[in-house]
Protein backbone atom coordinates (compact mmCIF):
# COMPACT_ATOMS: atom_id res chain seq x y z
CA UNK A 1 0.00 0.00 0.00
CA UNK A 2 2.85 2.09 0.86
CA UNK A 3 4.24 1.86 -2.85
CA UNK A 4 1.03 3.10 -4.43
CA UNK A 5 0.86 6.20 -1.75
CA UNK A 6 4.37 7.01 -2.40
CA UNK A 7 3.50 6.57 -6.29
CA UNK A 8 0.51 8.42 -6.19
CA UNK A 9 2.47 11.45 -4.16
CA UNK A 10 5.06 11.66 -6.72
CA UNK A 11 2.69 11.81 -10.20
CA UNK A 12 1.21 14.66 -8.10
CA UNK A 13 4.48 16.48 -7.80
CA UNK A 14 5.45 15.37 -11.59
CA UNK A 15 1.92 17.02 -12.32
CA UNK A 16 2.72 20.16 -10.45
CA UNK A 17 6.20 20.82 -11.86
CA UNK A 18 4.41 20.15 -15.64
CA UNK A 19 2.06 23.10 -15.59
CA UNK A 20 5.12 25.09 -14.23
CA UNK A 21 6.42 24.18 -17.61
CA UNK A 22 3.39 24.79 -19.48
CA UNK A 23 2.93 28.28 -18.24
CA UNK A 24 6.53 29.55 -17.56
CA UNK A 25 7.94 32.28 -20.48
CA UNK A 26 11.39 32.14 -19.40
CA UNK A 27 13.41 29.25 -21.03
CA UNK A 28 15.91 29.26 -18.74
CA UNK A 29 13.55 28.42 -15.76
CA UNK A 30 11.30 25.89 -18.26
CA UNK A 31 14.67 24.37 -18.39
CA UNK A 32 15.46 23.53 -14.87
CA UNK A 33 12.29 22.81 -14.08
CA UNK A 34 12.71 20.45 -16.45
CA UNK A 35 15.91 19.04 -14.09
CA UNK A 36 13.55 18.58 -11.45
CA UNK A 37 11.20 16.77 -13.35
CA UNK A 38 13.17 14.46 -14.28
CA UNK A 39 14.48 14.20 -10.97
CA UNK A 40 11.21 13.65 -10.00
CA UNK A 41 10.91 10.81 -12.84
CA UNK A 42 13.78 9.01 -11.21
CA UNK A 43 12.42 9.00 -8.01
CA UNK A 44 9.74 7.36 -9.05
CA UNK A 45 11.28 4.53 -11.54
CA UNK A 46 13.01 3.73 -7.66
CA UNK A 47 9.20 3.07 -6.48
CA UNK A 48 8.99 1.53 -9.82
CA UNK A 49 11.21 -1.12 -8.78
CA UNK A 50 13.51 0.30 -12.09
CA UNK A 51 17.27 0.90 -10.73
CA UNK A 52 19.00 0.62 -13.77
CA UNK A 53 16.39 3.18 -15.56
CA UNK A 54 15.98 5.12 -12.43
CA UNK A 55 20.21 5.99 -12.42
CA UNK A 56 20.11 6.36 -16.35
CA UNK A 57 16.97 8.78 -15.76
CA UNK A 58 19.08 10.72 -13.39
CA UNK A 59 22.62 10.91 -15.03
CA UNK A 60 21.13 11.66 -18.59
CA UNK A 61 17.83 13.66 -18.02
CA UNK A 62 18.49 15.82 -15.26
CA UNK A 63 22.04 16.08 -15.87
CA UNK A 64 23.65 15.86 -19.50
CA UNK A 65 20.33 16.89 -20.94
CA UNK A 66 20.28 20.09 -18.57
CA UNK A 67 23.51 21.26 -19.65
CA UNK A 68 22.69 20.72 -23.48
CA UNK A 69 19.47 23.09 -22.95
CA UNK A 70 21.60 25.19 -20.69
CA UNK A 71 24.61 25.43 -24.40
CA UNK A 72 21.78 25.88 -26.91
CA UNK A 73 20.10 28.74 -24.45
CA UNK A 74 23.89 30.38 -24.32
CA UNK A 75 23.83 30.07 -27.88
CA UNK A 76 20.10 31.68 -28.87
CA UNK A 77 17.54 33.58 -26.78
CA UNK A 78 16.64 33.32 -22.95
CA UNK A 79 13.31 34.52 -23.96
CA UNK A 80 10.37 33.25 -25.14
CA UNK A 81 8.46 36.04 -27.52
CA UNK A 82 4.77 36.23 -26.68
CA UNK A 83 3.36 33.83 -29.04
CA UNK A 84 0.15 35.30 -31.87
CA UNK A 85 -0.67 32.13 -32.96
CA UNK A 86 -4.44 30.58 -31.37
CA UNK A 87 -4.44 28.61 -28.54
CA UNK A 88 -7.57 26.65 -29.08
CA UNK A 89 -7.21 24.43 -31.77
CA UNK A 90 -4.06 22.69 -29.88
CA UNK A 91 -5.68 22.57 -26.99
CA UNK A 92 -8.72 20.95 -28.46
CA UNK A 93 -6.22 18.06 -30.13
CA UNK A 94 -4.26 17.41 -26.70
CA UNK A 95 -7.85 17.49 -24.83
CA UNK A 96 -9.36 14.83 -27.62
CA UNK A 97 -5.87 12.79 -27.52
CA UNK A 98 -6.45 13.20 -23.92
CA UNK A 99 -9.76 11.31 -24.21
CA UNK A 100 -8.87 8.86 -26.51
CA UNK A 101 -6.21 7.61 -24.28
CA UNK A 102 -8.20 7.29 -21.01
CA UNK A 103 -11.09 5.82 -23.44
CA UNK A 104 -8.58 2.70 -24.06
CA UNK A 105 -7.28 2.79 -20.37
CA UNK A 106 -10.48 0.66 -19.48
CA UNK A 107 -9.12 -2.55 -20.54
CA UNK A 108 -5.50 -1.84 -18.83
CA UNK A 109 -5.44 -4.53 -15.42
CA UNK A 110 -4.96 -2.65 -12.25
CA UNK A 111 -1.59 -1.37 -11.38
CA UNK A 112 1.09 -3.34 -9.55
CA UNK A 113 -1.16 -6.40 -9.54
CA UNK A 114 0.43 -9.56 -10.57
CA UNK A 115 -1.79 -11.17 -12.75
CA UNK A 116 -1.40 -8.72 -15.63
CA UNK A 117 -0.55 -10.55 -18.65
CA UNK A 118 3.25 -8.44 -18.79
CA UNK A 119 3.66 -11.21 -16.32
CA UNK A 120 2.60 -13.97 -17.88
CA UNK A 121 3.50 -13.91 -21.32
CA UNK A 122 7.05 -13.67 -23.14
CA UNK A 123 10.42 -15.30 -22.01
CA UNK A 124 10.61 -15.79 -18.38
CA UNK A 125 14.12 -14.15 -17.96
CA UNK A 126 14.16 -13.87 -14.45
CA UNK A 127 14.00 -17.50 -14.30
CA UNK A 128 16.79 -18.02 -17.20
CA UNK A 129 19.36 -15.24 -16.43
CA UNK A 130 21.41 -17.21 -13.88
CA UNK A 131 21.14 -20.80 -15.60
CA UNK A 132 21.99 -19.31 -18.80
CA UNK A 133 24.27 -16.34 -18.39
CA UNK A 134 25.17 -17.00 -15.28
CA UNK A 135 24.29 -12.57 -14.25
CA UNK A 136 21.99 -12.18 -11.47
CA UNK A 137 21.07 -8.52 -12.46
CA UNK A 138 18.59 -9.70 -14.98
CA UNK A 139 18.78 -6.23 -16.61
CA UNK A 140 22.08 -6.44 -17.19
CA UNK A 141 21.51 -9.73 -18.88
CA UNK A 142 19.21 -8.98 -21.30
CA UNK A 143 20.36 -5.79 -22.48
CA UNK A 144 23.99 -7.28 -23.14
CA UNK A 145 22.84 -10.67 -23.91
CA UNK A 146 19.42 -12.02 -25.04
CA UNK A 147 18.86 -8.37 -27.00
CA UNK A 148 22.49 -6.79 -27.94
CA UNK A 149 21.24 -6.68 -31.21
CA UNK A 150 18.96 -4.02 -29.41
CA UNK A 151 21.93 -2.68 -27.87
CA UNK A 152 24.42 -2.22 -31.39
CA UNK A 153 21.27 -0.41 -32.82
CA UNK A 154 20.93 2.38 -30.45
CA UNK A 155 24.78 2.54 -30.35
CA UNK A 156 24.06 3.25 -34.13
CA UNK A 157 21.47 5.88 -33.55
CA UNK A 158 24.25 7.62 -30.97
CA UNK A 159 26.74 7.23 -33.72
CA UNK A 160 24.90 8.69 -36.93
CA UNK A 161 23.38 11.74 -34.00
CA UNK A 162 26.77 12.22 -33.15
CA UNK A 163 27.81 12.85 -36.86
CA UNK A 164 25.37 14.83 -37.58
CA UNK A 165 26.16 17.12 -34.73
CA UNK A 166 29.74 17.43 -36.19
CA UNK A 167 28.67 18.21 -39.37
CA UNK A 168 26.35 21.31 -38.27
CA UNK A 169 28.93 22.86 -36.07
CA UNK A 170 31.55 22.18 -38.36
CA UNK A 171 29.81 24.31 -41.34
CA UNK A 172 28.97 26.91 -38.38
CA UNK A 173 33.04 27.19 -37.79
CA UNK A 174 33.31 27.39 -41.54
CA UNK A 175 31.18 30.15 -42.32
CA UNK A 176 32.54 32.00 -39.37
CA UNK A 177 35.97 32.13 -41.21
CA UNK A 178 33.96 33.50 -44.38
CA UNK B 1 -11.02 5.54 -11.83
CA UNK B 2 -8.50 5.39 -8.20
CA UNK B 3 -7.59 1.90 -10.30
CA UNK B 4 -5.77 3.46 -13.07
CA UNK B 5 -4.78 6.87 -11.23
CA UNK B 6 -0.61 6.07 -12.26
CA UNK B 7 -2.17 5.75 -15.85
CA UNK B 8 -4.10 9.04 -15.84
CA UNK B 9 -1.51 10.94 -14.54
CA UNK B 10 0.90 9.72 -16.95
CA UNK B 11 -1.80 10.63 -19.82
CA UNK B 12 -1.73 14.37 -17.97
CA UNK B 13 2.17 14.90 -18.45
CA UNK B 14 1.75 13.52 -21.55
CA UNK B 15 -0.77 15.32 -23.32
CA UNK B 16 0.87 18.64 -21.59
CA UNK B 17 4.08 17.97 -23.58
CA UNK B 18 1.66 17.33 -26.71
CA UNK B 19 0.03 20.82 -26.29
CA UNK B 20 3.63 22.07 -25.44
CA UNK B 21 4.92 21.35 -29.14
CA UNK B 22 1.91 21.92 -30.76
CA UNK B 23 0.89 25.54 -29.02
CA UNK B 24 4.23 27.66 -28.43
CA UNK B 25 6.20 28.40 -31.74
CA UNK B 26 9.70 28.91 -29.48
CA UNK B 27 11.83 26.12 -30.86
CA UNK B 28 13.57 25.53 -27.29
CA UNK B 29 10.29 25.24 -25.91
CA UNK B 30 9.01 22.62 -28.23
CA UNK B 31 12.25 20.59 -28.01
CA UNK B 32 11.24 21.07 -23.86
CA UNK B 33 8.00 19.61 -24.81
CA UNK B 34 9.29 16.98 -26.44
CA UNK B 35 11.07 15.78 -23.40
CA UNK B 36 8.09 15.91 -21.39
CA UNK B 37 6.19 13.73 -23.51
CA UNK B 38 8.92 11.10 -24.07
CA UNK B 39 9.43 11.40 -20.49
CA UNK B 40 5.92 10.60 -19.90
CA UNK B 41 6.14 7.53 -22.45
CA UNK B 42 9.07 6.05 -20.07
CA UNK B 43 6.43 5.73 -17.38
CA UNK B 44 3.98 4.25 -19.44
CA UNK B 45 6.12 1.24 -20.27
CA UNK B 46 7.43 1.15 -16.52
CA UNK B 47 4.08 1.21 -14.99
CA UNK B 48 3.15 -2.14 -15.95
CA UNK B 49 6.51 -4.16 -15.06
CA UNK B 50 5.89 -3.37 -11.18
CA UNK B 51 4.13 -5.85 -8.75
CA UNK B 52 3.09 -4.20 -5.19
CA UNK B 53 5.73 -5.71 -3.04
CA UNK B 54 8.28 -6.88 -5.65
CA UNK B 55 11.90 -5.76 -5.60
CA UNK B 56 14.25 -4.80 -8.37
CA UNK B 57 15.01 -7.70 -11.08
CA UNK B 58 18.81 -8.75 -9.55
CA UNK B 59 18.31 -12.25 -8.66
CA UNK B 60 19.18 -12.81 -4.56
CA UNK B 61 18.40 -14.84 -1.96
CA UNK B 62 15.24 -14.51 0.22
CA UNK B 63 13.36 -13.14 -3.03
CA UNK B 64 10.96 -14.37 -5.11
CA UNK B 65 8.84 -11.14 -6.30
CA UNK B 66 10.40 -9.33 -8.70
CA UNK B 67 9.65 -6.28 -11.57
CA UNK B 68 9.50 -7.31 -15.07
CA UNK B 69 12.98 -7.14 -16.53
CA UNK B 70 12.10 -6.34 -20.30
CA UNK B 71 10.40 -2.94 -20.28
CA UNK B 72 13.42 -1.68 -18.13
CA UNK B 73 15.69 -3.02 -20.96
CA UNK B 74 13.70 -1.20 -23.81
CA UNK B 75 13.45 2.50 -21.64
CA UNK B 76 17.23 2.42 -21.23
CA UNK B 77 17.67 2.00 -24.67
CA UNK B 78 15.14 5.09 -25.14
CA UNK B 79 16.09 7.37 -23.21
CA UNK B 80 19.92 7.00 -24.36
CA UNK B 81 18.68 7.33 -28.21
CA UNK B 82 16.18 10.37 -26.49
CA UNK B 83 19.07 12.35 -25.26
CA UNK B 84 21.18 11.55 -28.93
CA UNK B 85 17.86 12.45 -30.90
CA UNK B 86 17.68 15.95 -28.35
CA UNK B 87 21.58 16.93 -28.75
CA UNK B 88 20.91 16.81 -32.65
CA UNK B 89 17.58 18.95 -32.63
CA UNK B 90 19.20 21.75 -30.36
CA UNK B 91 22.64 21.72 -33.12
CA UNK B 92 19.80 22.41 -35.68
CA UNK B 93 18.19 25.42 -33.30
CA UNK B 94 21.63 26.57 -33.10
CA UNK B 95 22.24 26.61 -36.43
CA UNK B 96 18.24 28.24 -36.94
CA UNK B 97 19.34 31.13 -34.86
CA UNK B 98 22.55 31.40 -37.03
CA UNK B 99 21.21 31.65 -40.18
CA UNK B 100 17.37 33.71 -39.14
CA UNK B 101 18.81 35.27 -35.88
CA UNK B 102 16.29 34.24 -34.47
CA UNK B 103 14.27 30.89 -32.98
CA UNK B 104 10.82 31.62 -33.33
CA UNK B 105 8.72 29.96 -35.31
CA UNK B 106 6.31 32.69 -36.74
CA UNK B 107 9.45 34.92 -36.88
CA UNK B 108 11.01 32.65 -39.26
CA UNK B 109 7.93 32.17 -41.19
CA UNK B 110 7.42 35.75 -41.70
CA UNK B 111 11.19 36.36 -43.14
CA UNK B 112 10.81 33.44 -45.70
CA UNK B 113 7.34 34.70 -47.24
CA UNK B 114 8.44 37.33 -49.28
CA UNK B 115 11.46 35.29 -50.31
CA UNK B 116 9.31 32.59 -52.53
CA UNK B 117 6.79 35.69 -53.30
CA UNK B 118 10.03 37.34 -55.33
CA UNK B 119 11.46 34.44 -56.80
CA UNK B 120 8.83 32.26 -58.15
CA UNK B 121 11.16 30.34 -60.79
CA UNK B 122 12.65 28.83 -57.45
CA UNK B 123 9.98 26.84 -55.86
CA UNK B 124 8.43 26.00 -59.11
CA UNK B 125 10.78 23.69 -60.25
CA UNK B 126 10.34 20.58 -58.52
CA UNK B 127 6.33 21.24 -59.88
Amino acid sequence: MIETTITIALLLMLAAVTVGIVRVRGLFAAVVLLGVYSLLMATLFIVLDAVDVAMTEAAVGAGVSTVFFLGALYLTDTVEAPSSRGRFLPLLLALVTAGALVWGLSDLPEFGSPEQPIHKQGADYLARSIPETGIPNVVTSVLASYRSFDTLGETTVVFTAGIGILALLRRRRGEGRN
Amino acid sequence: MIAHFSQIATIFLMVAGLYVVMARGNMVKKLIGLSLFQSSVYLLYLLPGKVIGGTAPIIGAGFTVYANPLPHVLILTAIVVGIATLALGLTLVVRIKEAYGTIEEDEIIAKETPKTRNGPGRGGDAA
